[in-house]
Parts: C-alpha cells; sequence; structure tokens
C-alpha cells in the first residue's frame, strides 16, 4: 500500500472551490487540539475567536475597519498575480499614498482650507501609490529586473521616507518631539459612517473596488487581457496582447488601489501620520489576495475572515488569557493548510496497492 | 437544515461562553495595554513584573487582564475600547504613544478610570504617571565617568522625545562631576525595541572607541555585544546582569508594582482622581540595580550620589545648566531647572557629541 499523489488530467473546479473550506476546517481541528493542551475549552476558545465578534456591532465595525485596506491592497495585488506579475511590495505603496496624500493635510493643517483637501488627498495617495510601483515596473520592463526584489526592496525606502519626513520637516511642533504629524483636520479626515463607531467611508470605497475588480474580470477585454497573459503568455502574444504594457497597468492599479488604501488609512481611523501606521497590510494582503483565490469576492471574504481572527484574537486574550502569539500561529497554520489543499486542485491523493502501477504518478 | 444547526451549534458554544465568564463578575477588573511582547525583559516585561506585583497584593480584590504587542497605530484605540467595553474599570496604557487613543477613549467612557505612562495629557478620568528615570540616568553617568579609560561613553538612543533627551543630558552632567573632558556618542535607532538594531549601535559605539555602553531601548542585545566585547554596560529597565555578569554596572530598574498597588486601592475604596504623578528614587518608582564589577570606590561614589538624590541634596539638572553652546539655560525653577523644562526637554547641554535629530 502506497500514498500517491497523481496528477489530475485538468483542474478540479470542484476541489478549486472546496479547498479553502477544506483548509478551514483543519485550521480549525487544529486549532481546537491546541487549545486542549493549553488547558482551554475549545469550542468557548472557538466561539470567542469566531462567533463572538459577529455578534456585536462594536467588533463587527472594527472588522470592517481592519479588513477596508486588506481587501484594497488584495485585490490591486490579485490583478498583479493573475497576470504573472509579482508585486510583493504593496507595503511600500500603501505607506508612499499615506506620505503623499498626507502632504496637503500637513499644509493645510490649521488653515480655513475647504472640503477640496480630502478629495485631493484621496487622488495624491491613489497618485503616490502608483507612482511608487512604477519603479520596479520599469526596472523590469526596460531593464529585465526582478520585480519581487525590487518592490520588496523599496519598501524598506518607502519606510525611511516617512520615518524622515514625520522626524523631521513634517513634525508637530506641539508633539514634544514624537515623530508625528499634527492631527489631521476635520476637512481632512475621512467621515465615520454613524456617529457611534470607527467604520468610515473607506469601507464603502472598498466594497466599489472589489465591483469594479469583479466587473473589470469578468466583462472587459483588459480582464480577458489580464487572465490569458497570466495563464498563457505565448498565446497572449500570438493574440496581440503587450505583455510589457500589462506589466505597467497592473503595477500602476495596485499602487494605485494600495496607495489609497494608505491614505485612506491614515485619514480615516488613524488621523495623523506615524510611523507603524501599517501593521505589515501590505503584506497580510499578499495572504488575502491567495486566500480568496485572487477573486474580487473571494478576496472581500479572505479579508473579512483574516480581519475576523485580529479581532476574536483580541478578545481572546481579555476573556480567556489566550496569549497573542497563538492568533499568529492560528494565521500560519491557515496559510499552510491554504496551500497544502490547494495542491489537491492539480493532484488527487490514491491508494495504491503495489509501487508498480505508480508509475504515472509523482510519488 | 445546515443553517439551523449552525445557529444550534452557535447558541450551545454560547451557552458555554457565558458560564465560563460569569463567576468573576464582581471583582475589580484592570486591564494593561502594553508596547512590546512582555518577554522583552524591559519596558513591557517590567510593567508585566507591576501587573504581577498587584495581582499578588490585591488578588482576591481584582482580575488583571493585558494586552500585548499592541502597536501604537490605529490598533490602540480599539484594543483600549476593547479593554472599556469588557468591564475594566482602571486601564493602564503603559506607553506614550497611546496618548492621543487614550485620551478618545477615556472621553468616551467618562466612569472607567485611565491611567496613561509617560504622556501629558490628561482628562477627569485619565491620570499620567511616570518615572524620574534621569536621576538613576545621572548616576550611571557618574559611574561611567568613572569606569571609562578612553573617555568615551557610547549612548543608544531611541526617540528624540524630550524623556530620552533628558536621559541623555543627566549622563553627561553626572559623568562630567567625575570627568570634566568626557566624551559622549549618541546613535539613534529610532525604535524602543528591536535586538538585531540594538545590537548594530553597540558594535557601532564600540567600534567609535566608547568603552561603557548605554542605551534608551529595552532588549538585553547591547549588553550581550558589550560582554563580547570585553567593554561596560548598563542595563535598561531590568536587572539585566544575567546578560553580562562581567559586563553590567548596574541598571535602572522601573518599579511601577507600588504605584499600581496604590491605584488599584484606590479605585477600590473610591478615592482615585485622576493626578499627574512624577516619582523617582526617593518614592522608589526607579531602582538601582546593586552596583557591579567596579572598584569599592566607585561604588561608594555611586551609593553616595544616589543617596544624595534621594535626600533631596542633589538635584541632576542644576542650575547653571550649559547648553550646547556653552551658554546657561534659563533656570525656571529657582536652583534647579523646573519639572516643565524637563518634562520638555529639546536641548542637549554642553558636551554632548551630536544633534538632535529633526531639530
Amino acid at each position: 500500500m502506497q500514498l500517491v499523489l497523481e496528477k489530475r488530467a485538468e483542474r478540479s473546479t470542484k476541489i478549486a472551490i472546496l479547498s479553502p473550506l477544506l483548509a478551514i476546517a483543519l485550521t480549525l481541528v487544529t486549532m481546537s487540539v491546541l487549545f486542549a493542551i493549553l488547558g482551554k475549552n475549545p469550542a468557548t476558545a472557538l466561539y470567542v475567536y469566531f462567533i463572538e465578534p459577529l455578534t456585536d456591532s462594536f467588533t463587527l465595525m472594527e472588522i470592517a475597519v481592519k479588513a477596508t485596506p486588506l481587501v484594497m491592497i488584495a485585490i490591486g495585488l490579485s490583478l498583479c498575480y493573475l497576470a504573472n506579475v509579482w508585486n510583493i511590495g504593496a507595503e511600500g505603496q500603501f505607506i508612499m499614498g499615506a506620505v503623499c496624500g498626507s502632504y496637503l493635510a500637513v499644509v493645510t493643517n490649521g488653515t480655513d482650507a475647504g472640503p477640496w483637501v480630502l478629495p485631493a488627498m484621496l487622488l495624491m495617495g491613489a497618485a503616490g501609490g502608483a507612482l511608487w510601483a512604477m519603479i520596479p515596473a520599469l526596472c523590469k520592463v526596460r531593464y529585465g529586473a526582478n520585480e519581487i526584489l525590487t518592490s520588496l526592496m523599496l519598501v524598506y525606502v518607502a519606510d525611511l521616507i516617512m520615518d524622515y519626513l514625520v522626524r523631521g520637516p513634517w513634525r508637530d511642533p506641539k508633539g514634544m518631539n514624537f515623530p508625528t504629524t499634527a492631527s489631521f483636520d476635520p476637512v481632512a479626515t475621512v467621515p465615520a459612517l454613524f456617529e457611534t463607531g470607527r467604520i468610515h467611508w473607506g469601507a464603502l470605497a472598498a466594497l466599489i473596488v472589489v465591483a469594479l475588480a469583479t466587473v473589470m474580470l469578468g466583462r472587459t477585454i483588459k480582464g480577458f487581457e489580464i487572465r490569458v497573459v497570466g495563464a498563457a503568455p505565448r498565446a497572449a502574444r500570438f493574440a496581440g496582447f503587450n505583455s510589457k504594457r500589462l506589466v505597467l497597468f497592473t503595477f500602476a492599479v495596485s499602487g494605485a488601489l494600495a496607495g489609497l488604501a494608505g491614505i485612506i488609512e491614515v485619514a480615516g481611523p488613524v488621523g495623523v501620520l506615524q510611523p507603524g501606521i501599517s501593521p505589515g497590510y501590505g503584506f497580510t494582503a499578499i495572504i488575502v489576495a491567495f486566500l480568496g483565490r485572487l477573486n474580487p469576492v473571494g478576496i472581500l471574504i479572505a479579508g473579512l475572515f483574516l480581519a475576523l481572527t485580529f479581532i476574536g484574537g483580541e478578545g481572546a486574550q481579555i476573556s480567556m488569557k489566550i496569549p497573542l502569539d497563538l492568533t499568529k500561529v492560528f494565521q500560519g497554520i491557515l496559510l499552510f493548510y491554504v496551500l497544502a489543499c490547494d495542491s489537491l486542485i492539480l493532484y488527487r491523493i490514491r491508494l495504491i496497492a503495489s509501487p508498480k502501477k505508480a508509475s504515472h504518478g509523482i510519488a | 437544515m445546515k443553517k439551523l444547526m449552525m445557529t444550534a451549534a452557535a447558541a450551545a458554544l454560547a451557552i458555554v461562553a457565558t458560564g465560563f465568564s460569569a463567576n468573576a463578575a464582581e471583582k475589580l477588573k484592570i486591564g494593561f495595554i502594553y508596547l512590546g511582547p512582555v518577554g522583552d525583559l524591559g519596558w513591557t516585561y517590567m510593567h508585566e513584573v507591576g501587573r504581577q506585583a498587584l495581582v499578588k497584593e490585591l488578588g482576591d480584590k481584582i482580575e488583571t487582564t493585558y494586552l500585548e504587542n499592541v502597536s501604537e497605530g490605529p490598533d490602540s484605540e480599539r484594543s483600549i475600547e476593547q479593554l472599556a467595553r469588557t468591564g475594566h474599570q482602571l486601564i493602564f496604557t503603559t506607553s506614550f504613544g497611546y496618548m492621543d487613543p487614550t485620551l478618545k477613549v477615556a472621553k468616551k467612557y467618562p466612569k472607567i478610570k485611565f491611567e496613561h505612562a509617560t504622556g501629558f495629557k490628561r482628562a477627569p478620568n485619565m491620570g499620567t504617571y511616570s518615572g524620574k528615570f534621569y536621576e538613576g540616568r545621572y548616576i550611571q553617568g557618574v559611574i561611567a565617568g568613572k569606569m571609562s579609560k578612553k573617555g568615551v561613553l557610547g549612548y543608544i538612543a531611541s526617540f528624540p522625545i524630550p524623556e530620552v533627551i533628558s536621559g541623555i543630558n543627566a549622563t553627561i552632567l553626572g559623568a562630567q562631576t567625575v570627568n570634566p573632558d568626557i566624551k559622549l556618542k549618541v546613535i539613534w535607532v529610532n525604535t524602543w525595541f528591536d535586538p538585531g538594531k540594538e545590537a548594530d549601535a553597540a558594535k557601532a559605539l564600540a567600534d567609535q572607541g566608547a568603552d561603557v555602553i548605554m542605551q534608551h531601548t529595552d532588549s538585553p542585545a547591547a549588553m550581550q555585544v558589550a560582554a563580547q566585547r570585553g567593554i561596560f554596560a548598563f542595563g535598561q529597565d531590568s536587572d539585566m546582569i544575567k546578560f553580562g555578569p562581567k559586563t553590567q554596572l548596574t541598571s535602572i530598574v522601573n518599579n511601577w508594582g507600588p504605584y499600581y498597588i496604590r491605584a488599584a486601592k484606590a479605585a477600590l475604596d473610591g478615592s482615585w482622581k485622576a493626578g499627574d504623578t512624577w516619582d523617582g528614587l526617593k518614592e522608589k518608582m526607579v531602582l538601582m540595580a546593586p552596583y557591579t564589577n567596579m572598584p569599592d570606590d566607585v561604588k561608594a561614589l555611586a551609593q553616595k550620589t544616589e543617596a544624595a538624590i534621594v535626600a533631596g541634596t542633589l538635584h541632576p539638572f542644576k542650575c547653571p545648566v550649559l547648553g550646547q553652546d556653552g551658554k546657561a539655560v534659563e533656570c525656571k525653577g529657582g536652583a534647579n531647572l523646573d519639572p516643565g523644562q524637563i518634562l520638555g526637554m529639546n536641548f542637549y547641554v554642553k558636551g554632548v557629541d551630536d544633534k538632535i535629530p529633526g531639530k
């Protein structure tokens, strides 16, 4: 008897849909075991993680606040990844978006600038992110530089640029030298949706982005082009699609979305530009993009789910004294199972009696 | 059908959950927000030690919760509010960067008591507390001035906020009392906790000739580098002697426990008021770890200095304090700089070989 991974003749659509669910189920089982080892009741722990945050308007809104940047960035990244373009530097584009947009908030701070400030900030944020993404894109199409490395390295450059600005020229004169800008004026702030709670108009913007991406990928030539270039570059060349231009396009769109997410985050929940505006959103969004199967609606669900694990993890820290590290373990396990289950889309597991018959399989 | 089953499952779980939280209802719930991991052996660790002291003292009347690794960005407001919403009546937020988020949540929950460490914004239900760490720095300066053979001290600094700058100034003022020509080199690492960066900074300072290393960052990494190089170092926040048994001269120990106990008792008997607490060696919020790895005369000098600060006969910022340009700084406190000048310190004293970043 032998366990063999056998290549499927074609992708299994059924498994493609089932795989993330299977991954989540396996994660829950593993987590239950971990909770039990820690001496916590697994049922209570899973309730605190996954159900309790959904039973309260405050935590529901906080999930939306947390998911907003993740979904926006992940949508942009999914376009890149579908086209076989590997933008790993969304974190940097997020930061540069925040920086470029914040420029207006800083210079108009304390003046009686009109309501044009916020829209202009959002535009500048998107432009900043897109321009930052253009650097690795141009390096790739012009010089053949590996965009994985260049986009990743530019994250640290962006971080240091922001660092310099908030420690130097943009520092709040009344902030006791703390590295932060002055609090943004109301005209430079993304308004909250309701009287109470922190959910803001950015959450709606994220939903609009999801809708637009769905339409673009499903109903436009551009969406078709992205898929063809990603799946079959040679066929795309015969069809007359210009893959270099597509690199620029996908980088620009994903950079703009990351930049927009950055300025919305800074002008929304944060209210100032300061180091630490992103707890790794640009990187977590990569997980979200793949967890959502590079599909806009899938990404929306994945983003909300990941946000749920953050908020639920915090609740577990408070009510059950479950350490924060377990939330991180949890996210790691989830990604592990997602990738593991994905292999079932292309391969099937078979039990084979004698090794000789397995000559076609990949053991 | 599936939906029905899920609802039933959720309801069953809900029953389990309520059963779990019911028995702890009458105790005063106290929450802590920590910047780093509880195992950083520095700033957060010492707040955790303070929390444990509180539990030990009042464990039958209180229940505590902490959230660790809470970044000072948008997450902190939610974390603080989560504590406020889950029945915590007294909440300690233990880093400067939580100031505005704490204030926001405090305004929203006027009945809950908030205590913010090291900040300057207050509200009727939000007090502040901090230690006069510069007193310990001054003693370290005296020791370092005596112990440095090359006359060069290395200082790993985090952020150019007044607390850090007053620490640098107190150090060199102390060192100048025993060696007027002492030099102090500063490296800004722009982080409170990053063992890699802290170690790199310690190496760079040692390469520049510093033979006593001190830090305003939280990990013991610099101590370990100093031990490898065979030079001296001071611990930070906690006694770090086990990371450098032959290296550590002393360490400033942040002793929050007594304050947490005081505040919790006040909250329990209803006498709590939002205050502005700033305690030092005298009140034992700041302690010095044992003086080690130094000759007896240096040890005696250090003890004498400590005793004089406790007795109030010695003030690290005794006027005249000379600025970097050699001119005396305006002295608003009579004999010494006044508390506001120390808490808002934004200038170097004479002898610091550095420029305040961004100034």
